[in-house]
């Protein structure tokens, strides 16, 4: 699912010098647009078009940033959060992937779990939120057991996919070579569904990142950025919020470049299985 | 592939799996383990379900639902359509957008509810906004690399045809990203799908398939809860499979750039 032009554009953040430029004029082409966005916002904060409390200028969204990274509790927040994220998303990781090959090996698998799997994953995870309130209660059990359960159906589906697709030459090859069940999985079966698999964890974290902010919002956590941010709406702190959005943003990007291209690069890529 | 008695065929096991997920689920509901307010029997859902289409209730938190999301994505539309086949043909617009829209994209839209809150009130307005901002990316990237993935022979073919330029865009460029701008439909509707049940939980507006989950955990009414999630599922999957399949099979599929994937 979700294969066509799923994510053409996170692989693609601007800045990658086109031939004959040199990296300092693509950083500065790159900053351009966020130095007129800026200056644009700029302009409207100090003419006061709305009250600053709630469109504050960018040095006071900066001092919040600054203010509460030095008292520790900006850190403390994002800390929370991707342990929560991290918690999540690994439970769905062993689940889904195990759940997925079960389905990929076994027709009896598949035939049973297919069906409630189809079901499940057209509803919006965060639907179910308030249920898994009711069932475990506020606070974190909720928030990262919705979490795996949101992130797990994009890694079902393509791992379930990825050993399916795995070429049946190999497989004979493999068998006619004399490889056992063991070494057939483990040489042939998970690293040709592997580029699926990655497909499948990179969905389901982006996922799970998608959820957790709401779920901290509504699951009453002491500490996280969605509650950060969603505390801070009661005393009108614009620019906390601002502030904590941007971290948000800066984590994700970060999840999306640092830990799977990379993942990809010793992987796959180095296989020669994906370009 | 496909044929009736094949359909029937692969259903059985499916069919086969759901009434036992049903019977196990059914007995763990009865088995008393779990309180019945936490844990209600099929039948109570399914007396929900129907009471709450009987009453008129349902329909129209439904309704309100689908107002905020075909708006947000109307609008997500004819931002990031334009915008995105612009970026597509002009280097410039490009070089302008594309790192706004990169550093924009990884914030999930439930992130600004609040601000969106502060800025735009409780209700309607904040909901939609969230959608638009939900079902903008999506649709701006699929746009973008629509129209740059566009095979440059079909364009040389078309100007050796003597195409103008206007007849080259509407002849061959928008129907040749047409796959990924269906793709990028698709996705929109799945963001914006979750990002308004999220906002309706947050920015609670009284109406609204999100706000009646989310008001029935005060209530302890799982009844009610798990009968709404079956409207948001159904609402999600008919959206899917009619308009979007019907859509592809219109389109792509008729003009035979992709071939029919699902039985």
């Amino acid at each position: 699912m979700q294969s066509v032009g799923a994510g053409p554009a996170s692989t693609f953040l601007a800045g990658s010098p086109s031939p004959g430029e040199s990296r300092w004029r693509a950083a500065v082409r790159t900053a351009f647009p966020f130095l007129v966005v800026g200056a644009i916002w700029e302009v409207v904060a100090r003419l006061q078009v709305f009250p600053p409390r709630l469109f504050p200028p960018l040095e006071v969204v900066a001092a919040a940033f600054v203010r509460l990274t030095a008292s520790g509790v900006l850190p403390h927040h994002a800390l929370d959060t991707l342990l929560r994220l991290l918690a999540g998303f690994a439970l769905a990781a062993v689940v889904g992937v195990v759940i997925g090959i079960a389905m990929g090996r076994s027709r009896l698998a598949e035939d049973t779990l297919l069906p409630l799997i189809s079901i499940g994953a057209p509803i919006p995870g965060i639907a179910y939120a308030p249920l898994f309130l009711l069932w475990f209660g506020l606070g974190n059990v909720s928030a990262v057991l919705l979490v795996g359960f949101v992130s797990t159906f994009p890694i079902v589906f393509n791992t379930w996919t990825g050993v399916k697709a795995v070429k049946e030459v190999w497989v004979r090859s493999a068998l006619a070579m004399g490889a056992d069940d063991r070494r057939l999985f483990g040489k042939v079966i998970l690293p040709g569904a592997l580029p699926y698999i990655l497909t499948g964890l990179r969905l389901g974290l982006a996922q799970a990142w998608r959820i957790l902010v709401g779920v901290e919002m509504l699951a009453a956590v002491p500490w996280g950025l969605g509650w950060m941010i969603f505390g801070a709406r009661e005393f009108l702190n614009t620019d906390v919020m601002l502030a904590g959005v941007v971290v948000i943003g800066a984590i994700g990007l970060a999840l999306e470049k640092l830990v799977f291209q990379r993942l990809e690069r010793f992987t796959v890529v180095r296989w020669g299985m994906m370009t | 592939m496909s044929t009736a008695a094949e359909r029937a065929r692969s259903m059985r096991p499916g069919a086969m799996s759901l009434l036992l997920a049903a019977a196990i689920y059914e007995s763990l509901a009865r088995s008393g383990v779990f309180p019945a307010a936490l844990l209600p029997t099929l039948p109570a859902v399914g007396r929900a379900l129907v009471e709450g289409v009987l009453d008129g209730s349902l329909p129209g938190h439904a309704l309100a639902t689908l107002y905020r999301v075909l708006l947000g994505m109307g609008l997500a539309v004819s931002v990031g359509l334009p915008l995105g086949i612009l970026m597509g043909r002009f280097r410039p617009i490009e070089g302008f957008f594309l790192p706004l829209a990169s550093a924009l994209m990884p914030i999930p839209s439930l992130a600004w509810v609040p601000v969106f809150i502060l800025w735009f009130g409780l209700g309607n307005a904040t909901a939609i906004g969230i959608v638009l901002y939900a079902a903008l990316f999506p649709m701006l990237l699929n746009a973008w690399s629509g129209v740059r993935a566009v095979n440059p022979l079909w364009l040389r073919a078309g100007s050796a045809m003597g195409a103008n330029e206007r007849a080259l865009f509407w002849k061959v460029s928008i129907p040749g990203a047409f796959p990924f701008l269906i793709a990028g439909l698709r996705q929109a509707f799945l963001r914006a799908w979750i990002a308004v049940v999220g906002a309706e939980m947050l920015a609670a507006s009284d109406w609204g398939l999100g706000w009646v989950i989310f008001d029935a955990k005060e209530f302890l009414k799982a009844d009610v809860m798990l009968a709404s999630l079956a409207v948001i599922g159904l609402i999600g999957f008919a959206f899917e499979r009619l308009v979007f399949g019907t859509l592809e099979r219109a389109t792509v599929q008729r003009w035979g750039m992709v071939r029919a994937m699902k039985g």
